[in-house]
């Protein structure tokens, strides 16, 4: 009953972050219908950008409660600076390319955000440790949880909760699906639809930030992990179903309630059980569990 | 059309490079061996490129390959390359043989992400296992026999040199026929259409998994010879940067023909021997710059660059209008 408990609690915790890192993933996927590989740059740089801020922050000595607010302000600068970009200056040259080619672009542009990082804050890890440790601990079972987790817990509820009403309950979200079933028809009843594929996609990279910035604290921040995201990411929405915002919430429960089972019970499957579940559910439902089926072309 | 252009170019090729060793200093003959046997691989990941589908994960059985010299010589002290190279071959296909039951099903952004995914199990098993692979401290390979001979330093690197010449040789004509067979036209089909190929009386699947069977042949040759060719085997050789230059390598060369991507592995050793001397820090962004430039604008590489100025210089030749 303990270790059940144990099981859970870090199942949920490490679901609160593989939801943060992978539903900008599965935003982008669902309104681009490109699996974008920068993804995991863009995490990466929010990541960054935010504990140095929150680093410079506290180095000057202001108070250690707004450092949360640093962690926010890192990942909206870089969600608002690279969304744009990447959108404007290279995907959208590609929107009607084979899928191939999306990849190899949104790899490209993994590799150089992956560099610009090692030549801006160098090959050190980097550590804010104040958020995680301010909010204190409390104990489950025996086992010291700090509060930062639910932190990560609630901020993964409001910004999925906010996505999912921004996506079905605003005009924006009414523009998106409309796009996203007819490129052409939403073209001709006069919406812009190059702005909704930019609006989409920094929607999407800053989604990416927030979870870089907010994952910060818990980890060390050490060159080379943008990859690791998206394969993660990645496994999470495809066992959700791709594009789908309930899928990436409902995969992030399953690989992450799998993995503290993993933990607990056998700890050499730690690393295979999220791929073994992922070729698992693709076996059976290759479009993901919440995923719908797409036509092949004749 | 590509192929036809190919017996020309490959006399070219092979005069240029059966003198390379009496002509150049010895760094570069290393670089052109390490560029001859990663060549295999990324013909393999080429092959696919042609089909419209990217693998991001096909370092895994480079670093079947390699592994496969580095325990032979680890347990048995076993170096010898005539044995190695096709056991390289086998264990590479077998590797394939088992993932691709799984990879044949998938096409586009399943198949690359997939791909990733073993490659990084493997990664991580090679590292996680390290009293039986040396962890990342990897293991040695020592220099390989050649029917049991141990060849004087000077003598084996130009040996060995045509030793993977001979082989690149031999795979190239190899794949070749397999692109001009039945199933290598289907393979290309593969990116246009799919279900016109079942109509046609042809398995998608089936297909798919001899190519992924065969490149996984090609990788395991290409472990192998890089292997005694660095001398040193680490995880690395199945880490994502590993796959992702493979590639590039092939995007660089142009994957549409047989010899784009040798030209493309060559053109990448040397960039790679100079960006390191003069900009290491920024080797990906070097990397990621030139992909994209060419994905956007080169389509077709360094190949159908040499192509399309071939054509202009033949066209100018037999007294035509350049077309």
């Amino acid at each position: 009953m303990r270790l059940l408990t144990i099981i859970i609690f870090d199942g949920l915790n490490y679901a609160a972050t593989l939801f943060l890192i992978s539903v900008g993933l599965t935003l982008v996927y669902g309104v681009l219908r490109i699996l974008n590989i920068s993804h995991g740059g863009i995490y990466a740089l929010g990541a960054y950008m935010a504990t140095w801020l929150a680093l410079w922050f506290l180095g000057v000595g202001l108070p250690a409660y707004l450092s949360y607010f640093m962690l926010l302000a890192g990942a909206v600068i870089i969600g608002l600076v690279t969304g744009p970009i990447i959108e404007r200056l290279f995907l959208r040259r590609i929107y009607g390319s084979d899928q191939h080619i999306q990849l190899l672009l949104t790899f490209s542009i993994l590799l150089i955000l992956d560099d610009s990082l090692k030549l801006i804050w160098g090959m050190q890890p980097m550590f804010v440790s104040e958020p995680y440790t301010l909010l204190g601990q409390f104990s489950v079972a025996g086992i010291a949880y700090s509060w930062y987790h639910f932190l990560l817990i609630g901020v993964s509820v409001v910004f999925g909760g906010g996505l999912v009403w921004l996506t079905r309950g605003t005009r924006f979200g009414k523009l998106v699906v409309s796009v996203i079933n007819d490129r052409e028809v939403s073209l001709a009843i006069g919406i812009n639809v190059n702005r909704i594929y930019t609006l989409a996609f920094t929607l999407g990279a800053l989604a990416a930030a927030i979870g870089g910035a907010f994952i910060a604290p818990t980890i060390s921040v050490a060159p080379g992990f943008a990859l690791e995201v998206v394969v993660l990411s990645f496994a999470v929405i495809a066992i959700g179903g791709m594009g789908s915002l309930e899928g990436a919430a409902l995969g992030a429960v399953i690989v992450g309630l799998s993995r503290a089972l993993a933990i607990h019970l056998v700890p050499e499957l730690e690393l295979v059980v999220i791929y073994l579940i992922m070729v698992l559910v693709l076996a059976l439902r290759p479009a993901g569990i919440l995923g719908e089926e797409e036509l092949r072309r004749i | 059309m590509n192929l036809l252009a190919l017996p020309r170019a490959a006399l070219i090729a092979s005069a240029v490079l059966g003198v390379a060793p009496f002509v150049v200093p010895s760094w570069v003959l290393f670089i052109l061996t390490l560029a001859l046997a990663k060549f295999l691989a990324v013909l393999g990941v080429a092959l696919f490129l042609r089909a419209g589908m990217v693998t991001f994960g096909h370092a895994l059985f480079y670093a079947v390959g390699a592994y496969t010299v580095g325990f032979s010589a680890k347990w048995f002290g076993f170096r010898e390359a005539l044995v190695l190279v096709p056991l390289g071959a086998l264990t590479g296909l077998i590797a394939a043989a088992l993932v691709g039951l799984i990879m044949a099903r998938y096409r586009g952004v399943f198949f690359a992400m997939l791909n990733l995914a073993f490659s990084m199990i493997l990664y991580a098993a090679l590292l996680k296992l390290y009293w039986v692979t040396g962890g990342t401290d990897g293991l040695g390979a020592g220099t390989p026999t050649f029917l049991g001979a141990l060849l004087p330093r000077d003598i084996f690197r130009i040996a060995y040199y045509y030793f993977a010449l001979v082989i690149a040789g031999v795979i190239i004509y190899g794949v070749y026929r397999f692109l001009v067979s039945p199933l290598g036209y289907f393979l290309k089909a593969l990116g246009d259409n799919e279900i016109r190929i079942e109509y046609s009386g042809e398995s998608v699947r089936r297909v798919v998994y001899t190519t992924y069977v065969l490149s996984g042949a090609l990788g395991g040759v290409a472990g192998v010879l890089v292997a005694f060719t660095v001398g040193h085997i680490v995880p690395e050789y199945s880490f994502w940067i590993q796959s992702g230059d493979f590639v590039f390598i092939a995007l660089l060369g142009g994957f549409e023909s047989v010899p784009g991507p040798l030209i493309g592995a060559i053109a990448f050793e040397f960039i790679r021997t100079y960006a390191s001397k003069y900009w290491p820090e920024g080797w990906q962004i070097l990397l990621g710059g030139i992909m994209l430039l060419i994905i956007l604008y080169r389509p077709g590489g360094l190949w159908a660059i040499y192509e399309s100025v071939a054509a202009r210089f033949s066209g100018r030749a037999r007294g035509e209008a350049g077309a």
